[in-house]
């Protein structure tokens, strides 16, 4: 996935992304900031790109918001400590959620290195205002976060967030396949990766 | 023994005590569980005996499919394709879960944990009653309770 941060700031404070995630995957709108669920949400850039942020940045990086969401990452530290596999590595590379599985345990969220995960404090349902009937809530106890909209791939439709850019902010494509549009994008720009330090290899890429 | 005329009795008494739930019950069978089957529909995605017999095998077998495998398709014994989705395609013909599923589940206190996630037909319009503010409130005054 390329998030070209140039078309977020542009027309900010668009969130029509967030929206459409959040919306079509039944995730909980928590006021209580300790408890709050989140797939996609936005950061200023020394959040975001903690190691790359200095005192001096510029101007333009400062007032920028980043669209954060979970890396999908190649080595994903979240699947090497989950005890019962409920969050697992697919073929393709999209890092994904066994809900049946899922313990709670939290060691995942203690291992992503990104914030990517929420933990279920209580039951979800009474915060979603207006449920999408075909997609199952969570409950408490449970450990969420973006599946890279995987029931939506399987239908041939682009992850929603993807889709609801009116702007064309987000691409996704197949990393793997060096003709791919998104390898061309990458190919052209300067695009950054949060925390590439840390080796897990994150497959979401900003362009700034 | 001594007290034979007075132990005996008593044993006699105890086990009758302790048994009688049971002989009360005698004769008198619970009522056999009547789910509602849809009208509309004639067959189900297996015929009625074996889905009555493995459908939690199935279901089983669909999550782990679905989820752990991204195939979404099922093909049944007379080659019919289905897709694999307890909310979506279940539900779609067996329209009340009340009815359907609850019914043979409390008979047999089986209680499957399927509708803390999946959303039952009965709860599509949604829970949001409570109000915000209200709810923040709560929230803020309570300690977050442990899992499970
Ligand atoms: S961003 Fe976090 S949750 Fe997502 S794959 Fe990487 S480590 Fe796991
Ligand atoms: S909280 Fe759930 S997904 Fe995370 S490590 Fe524990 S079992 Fe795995
Ligand atoms: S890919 Fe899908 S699940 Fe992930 S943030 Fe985008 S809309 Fe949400």
């Amino acid at each position: 996935m390329v998030i070209d941060t140039r078309v977020c700031q542009k027309h900010a404070p668009c969130e029509d992304c967030i929206h459409a995630c959040h919306h079509i995957h039944n995730v909980p709108q928590i006021p209580y900031k300790k408890h709050e669920i989140k797939w996609i949400w936005k950061d200023e850039f020394e959040h975001a790109f903690p190691d790359t942020a200095h005192e001096y940045a510029n101007e333009v990086l400062k007032g920028r918001e980043f669209l954060l969401l979970c890396n999908h990452c190649e080595h994903p530290p979240c699947v090497r400590v989950c005890p019962t596999q409920a969050t697992f590595k697919r073929e393709d590379g999209i890092v994904m959620m066994d809900m049946h599985r899922c313990i709670g345990c939290r060691f995942c969220m203690a291992a992503c290195p990104y914030g990517s995960r929420s933990f279920n404090w209580r039951d979800p349902r009474p915060f979603i205002k207006d449920p999408n009937p075909e997609y199952p809530t969570r409950m408490k106890g449970v450990v969420e976060k973006c599946t890279f909209c995987t029931e939506r791939l399987a239908q041939g439709k682009l992850p929603a967030c993807a889709e609801a850019c009116k702007y064309g902010a987000i691409v996704v494509g197949d990393l793997a396949d060096p003709h791919s549009e998104i390898n061309k994008i990458l190919r052209e720009h300067f695009t950054l990766r949060r925390k590439v330090h840390l080796g897990t290899g994150p497959s979401v890429f900003y362009i700034i | 023994m001594h007290d034979a005329g007075k132990v005996i009795p008593g044993i006699i008494a105890f086990v009758l005590f302790v048994t009688l739930p049971f002989w009360s019950n005698f004769g008198k069978a619970a009522p056999k569980p009547q789910p509602e089957i849809p009208k509309e529909y004639k067959k189900c995605v297996e015929s009625r005996d074996f889905m009555r017999r493995e459908h939690m095998k199935l279901l089983r077998k669909w999550r782990f499919d679905v989820v752990r495998n991204n195939m979404r398709i099922y093909i049944n014994s007379e080659g019919q394709p289905i897709n694999m989705s307890l909310q979506n395609e279940c539900m779609r013909c067996h329209s009340s879960k009340k009815k359907f599923c609850d019914v043979c589940h409390n008979y047999v206190s089986a209680h499957p944990y399927c509708w803390n996630c999946h959303i039952p037909p009965e709860e599509r319009k949604g829970w949001a009653t409570k109000e915000v503010k209200s709810l923040t409130e709560e929230a803020s005054s309570k300690q977050p309770a442990s899992h499970h």
